[in-house]
This record gives C-alpha cells, sequence and structure tokens, in this order.
C-alpha cells in the first residue's frame, strides 16, 4: 500500500449516552477509494464528518493529509472537498454564481465553467438551485466538493435517495475520478456501489469496524460457501437437499431452492444424481458468488437494510 | 476579506431576488410613511420631518428580522454546513451578512427621503451627514443584534416568537410609532433603555433640529459598543449545524450585548436631558404649525 494520506486510529465518537464510534481504526492510501459499507446508524456519518472537521472526536487518533482536521483550520480546507450527506443551497443562488462562489474561497481553483461542462450542468448554468432535478443537485455537489482540485475528496453517501439511473450517472463520475487517482473516502450502505467503486472497504455496523480489505478479499474470507439457486420439476424434499455432498445449508423459497455450498462441483454432481434417482428433473440453476451482502450477514448475522 | 466581499455579493443578489425583501423593505415602509403623513402631518410641512424620522428608524429597526429569519433558515436547511466544508470562517459569514444588509437598506432610505421630499414637501434635509451617521450605527447595530438573536435560538419558530416581542418593544415604546414626548412618564423611563429610542431620538435630533453628530454621544456610543458586542459574541457563539445546540450560558453571554443601553438608559434617567430634547423638538414643531396657520387666522 502506498502512504497513508487518511490515518484513524482507536477513533470514538459519544453523543450523550450513544455510543456512536467505538474504537475505529483504517488507513487510507493516497489515489485509493475507499469505502465505509454499513446500515444507517452505523457510525459512518460521523467518521467521515469527524474526518472533514465538522464534528469533534470523544477520542482516538485521526489524522489527513498530515493535520489534525479540526486544528488545520482554514489550511486544512484548502485541501479537501466533500459532498455531505444533503447538500443544501440556497433556493434563489444560480448554478454558476455557486461555483463561482465557493471558488473564490480557495488559493488555487478550476475555472467553474469547465466544472460545468464536465458534470453536464452548462444548459443549466444560470438557473436557479431551486429549479435542479435532484440528480443535477447532486452533480453540482460534485462539482462543487472538485472546485479547489482536492487531495482528498470525502463522499457521504453520495446516492442516496437517488433513482438508478441517477444513481448510474454519479457511478460513472466517481470513476472517472478514480481512474484521475483521486483520494476518496465514501460512505454507502449500497453493496453496488461499495463493490463496483471502492479498492478496499471496511464494514461497519454498531460503530465498530468489523472487518475490512478489498471486496473480493472480503468475500473469500466469508465462510467461502457458493449459493446455488435451483428449480426442479417437481418439489425436492429439503432435508435430502441438505445432505448433500458439499450443502452447508438449504433453504425452500415459493418454486425454488436456495443451497449453500462449500464445494460446489461435487454438490452439483450429488445433486444430478439425487434427482435422478428420485425420479425428478432440474428445471434452472443458478451458480452466484458471495456478495457483500452476505459477507454482511454472515459477520452481523443482520441484512444492510435491516 | 475576499470570502466577505465574496459572500456580501452574493448575499446581495439573494436578497434582491426575493419578494419578501422588497415587500418589507421598500412597500411596506412607504406604505407607513403615507398613512403616517396622512395622520400626524395634517397640513404642518414641517412636520414631515418628524414622521420621516420615525419611518427611517423602522426601517432601521426591522433589519434585525431580515438578519436572524436567513441566518436561521441557512441552519435548518443545512446551508451553513455545506459552507463550514470550505475555508469560509463564521466572521466571514456574519459580516457579509451586515454589509449585505446595509448595502441594501441605504437606497430604501434614500427612496423614502425622496419620496418624502417630492410628494410631501420635506421642507428641510437636516444634519444629512448626522442622519449618515445614525443611520449607518443603526444598521449595523441592529443587524448584530439580529445576529445575535439567530445564535441563540434553534427554529424558525423560536425566532420568529423572539422577533416579534422584541419588535413590539421596539415599535410601541422606543417613540417610533408614537412620539416619546405624548406618553406617560413610566414608559418614557422604559424608553431610555432601548436600542430603538437611540435610533429614533437621534434621527429625530439630526433632522429636526440639525444636531451635531457629536452631540449625541450618549447614542452613537451605545449604538456602537451595542454592534461591537453582538458581533463579537454572535461569533463566538455562530452554530453552522442545526444539531448544535446552545447552551444557557451562551444564551446568557448574548443578553450582555444590552449591556451599553442598561448604562446609557441608566445615566439618561438620572442626568441625562433625552426626554427634554424629545420635548423641545415637538414643540418646535407645534410651533411652526401654529405660525403656519396664524396668518389665515
Amino acid at each position: 500500500m502506498n502512504t497513508a494520506i487518511i490515518e484513524v486510529h482507536n477513533l470514538t465518537k459519544r453523543y450523550g449516552n450513544v455510543e456512536a464510534l467505538r474504537g475505529v481504526t483504517f488507513e487510507v492510501a493516497e489515489g485509493e477509494v475507499f469505502g465505509l459499507l454499513g446500515p444507517n446508524g452505523a457510525g459512518k456519518t460521523s467518521t467521515i464528518e469527524i474526518l472533514e472537521g465538522l464534528r469533534q472526536p470523544t477520542g482516538g487518533i485521526v489524522s489527513v493529509c498530515g493535520m489534525q482536521p479540526l486544528l488545520g483550520g482554514n489550511a486544512y480546507k484548502q485541501l479537501i472537498g466533500g459532498v455531505l450527506q444533503s447538500t443544501s443551497l440556497p433556493e434563489k443562488i444560480r448554478v454558476i454564481e455557486a461555483l463561482d462562489l465557493f471558488a473564490s474561497f480557495y488559493q488555487k481553483h478550476r475555472s467553474p465553467d469547465d466544472l460545468l461542462k464536465r458534470f453536464g450542468l452548462t444548459e443549466k448554468r444560470t438557473a436557479l438551485y431551486s429549479q435542479l432535478s435532484g440528480g443535477q443537485k447532486q452533480r453540482l455537489a460534485l462539482a462543487m466538493a472538485l472546485v479547489n482540485e482536492p487531495r482528498v475528496l470525502f463522499l457521504d453517501e453520495p446516492t442516496a435517495g437517488l433513482d438508478p439511473q441517477v444513481r448510474r450517472e454519479i457511478y460513472t463520475i466517481i470513476e472517472e475520478l478514480k481512474r484521475e487517482k483521486k483520494t476518496i473516502l465514501l460512505t454507502t450502505h449500497y453493496i453496488e456501489e461499495a463493490e463496483r467503486l471502492c479498492d478496499r472497504v471496511a464494514i461497519v455496523d454498531a460503530g465498530k469496524l468489523i472487518a475490512q480489505g478489498t471486496p473480493r478479499e472480503l468475500k473469500s474470507a466469508s465462510a467461502g460457501t457458493t449459493r446455488i439457486e435451483l428449480r426442479t420439476a417437481q418439489p425436492s424434499d429439503v432435508s435430502a437437499l441438505k445432505s448433500l455432498e458439499g450443502v452447508a445449508e438449504c433453504r425452500a423459497f415459493d418454486g425454488f431452492y436456495v443451497v449453500h455450498s462449500h464445494a460446489v462441483p461435487k454438490t452439483i454432481v450429488a445433486l444430478v444424481k439425487h434427482l435422478e434417482a428420485t425420479n425428478n428433473e432440474l428445471a434452472g440453476l443458478e451458480i452466484a458468488n458471495p456478495s457483500l451482502e452476505d459477507v454482511f450477514i454472515e459477520l452481523t448475522g443482520r441484512r444492510l437494510r435491516d | 476579506m475576499n470570502n466577505t466581499i465574496a459572500l456580501t455579493m452574493s448575499r446581495m443578489r439573494l436578497v434582491m431576488r426575493n419578494r419578501a425583501f422588497l415587500f418589507f423593505s421598500l412597500i411596506m415602509p412607504m406604505a407607513y410613511l403615507i398613512i403616517a403623513v396622512e395622520v400626524f402631518v395634517r397640513g404642518n410641512a414641517a412636520m414631515v420631518s418628524y414622521v420621516l424620522a420615525s419611518v427611517l428608524a423602522l426601517t432601521v429597526m426591522g433589519t434585525l428580522w431580515g438578519m436572524s429569519l436567513q441566518l436561521v433558515m441557512f441552519r435548518e436547511q443545512g446551508i451553513l454546513r455545506r459552507f463550514r466544508l470550505a475555508p469560509v470562517g463564521a466572521g466571514a459569514m456574519l459580516l457579509s451578512s451586515i454589509l449585505a444588509n446595509y448595502m441594501l437598506t441605504i437606497p430604501t432610505v434614500l427612496i423614502q427621503f425622496i419620496f418624502a421630499r417630492w410628494v410631501f414637501h420635506l421642507k428641510d434635509w437636516g444634519n444629512l451627514w448626522g442622519v449618515f451617521v445614525i443611520l449607518t450605527l443603526g444598521i449595523a447595530a441592529f443587524g448584530a443584534l439580529g445576529l445575535i438573536i439567530a445564535s441563540v435560538t434553534n427554529s424558525m419558530q423560536e425566532t420568529q416568537l423572539i422577533n416579534n416581542a422584541v419588535w413590539f418593544a421596539l415599535l410601541f415604546l422606543s417613540g417610533a410609532t408614537a412620539p416619546l414626548p405624548i406618553m406617560p412618564g413610566w414608559v418614557q423611563n422604559i424608553a431610555l433603555f432601548l436600542p430603538g429610542t437611540y435610533v429614533v431620538m437621534g434621527l429625530e435630533r439630526v433632522m429636526i433640529s440639525k444636531a451635531s453628530v457629536w452631540t449625541l454621544g450618549p447614542h452613537v456610543i451605545a449604538l456602537v459598543a451595542c454592534g461591537l458586542i453582538a458581533f463579537f459574541l454572535s461569533k463566538q457563539i455562530f452554530r453552522w449545524d442545526p444539531d448544535d445546540k446552545i447552551s444557557r450560558k451562551a444564551k446568557l453571554w448574548a443578553v450582555s450585548c444590552l449591556i451599553p443601553f442598561l448604562l446609557v438608559g441608566g445615566y439618561e434617567w438620572k442626568f441625562g436631558n433625552l426626554k427634554h430634547e424629545a420635548t423641545v423638538d415637538l414643540q418646535s414643531l407645534e410651533r411652526s404649525a401654529m405660525q403656519d396657520h396664524a396668518p389665515q387666522q
């Protein structure tokens, strides 16, 4: 791993009696896209807001670009960019005015018109903020976050609440930034987002970081079961399917069965033999690799959206 | 300073796009001017100065509404949080509010002056330099008071509640809507401790008696001190985030911006002649009215 540009060690945050963060530790290398994946209330936003210098940690050590966010003042803010969970601007401000205004705050800044072009907002140059759609507002928020060419970009749930098409547009933009080797820390509760965009992912739950690594590492470090979804011509016996070679778990659903296997080829051979022996036929078969959602369920016993 | 200038320009553009601003800053004071002239002037052209001084004072005092509501709205909507991510300090945010408010209030005041001159035949401009000084200090002080109110309230509803309480006290007890000399003695004594009184009386002194700014020492000192204390305190207790709640201690500190008026009020009550001057000004206008009507009798 390259030199760490973000260092978080044993970070804690308490709001009254609520412990939002309970000793979170991770590092992000320069040029890396690092994701904090977890359900709502896991502590993702608290972590990112502490790193942005918006909140004071209760304990622990935090360093970004060699500076402590809260003590770095304006010199620190010159180095970072961010999209908050819900960015809001005055309703009557025009798109170009917002970019011009924020550009004026920084010693080094990009041309607002170039940013408008890059984020597909040129046509909305003189539109009022209140006239923008949700996706356009989020693209403007991203443009504003990049106006100072930040060394580190913080994106707090950048696609939350957006429709799938707009979400994909935002993914494309973040992928472009990834190709440019921009250091990005993003939080999300979308599995697809974490798998698609992040070089490394940390899974956060109840204020604790419970696993971290590349999406591939996380998935392979899980129990190693592969999901086999199958349909049979006639109903099958679940207990019989459970007893097949390599099968760890089997559940029956409406018209299909989900089998978790440690040894997929052996399970499939055993399955075919079992169906022949019971005069049954295979109507459909789908083999899926474990997703980060499966990893999350395995680690916490809950689904991400629970 | 660049941030303050950029924010000031942005604030001015935003306010000018707001129809409520046009109504409250231009249309409402003009409507009040027309009604007040009809009620109080009654053929005595000299009284136009008196009425205009009241309308100008109301315009100045009204700035506290816009300043407090806008800041609270920006905080409630999460707009301030986005600014906090940028290298912008609380001082620049607050100072830009006051400057933008000042730059937009001065033209409305000019329009009121010109309107009073052309339509109601304002006899005398008064001491224009004095008017400028009192208006400037008044707008700054009331702007800063608006910021203090925004700093200690957590929602628009709470802000409106406090604004209304302050506004009604200013409206009826500071001589802005009814001449102070005609009020009962105890009301006059209360008025001595209100910031609005020093704007109303200051404007009356410079517009009617053409008093020099130097003779308005207590008025000027109280307005400057209040403006500075309120600005400093609102900067100290500034909150960017709607989730940040203000402590009781900070609320108590906020009240301290009224100390200059308590001191000046106490001084005026014991040794000053502000009430006497207000009576003299009003009597001079009444005499002027009698002289105007004398040949006709």
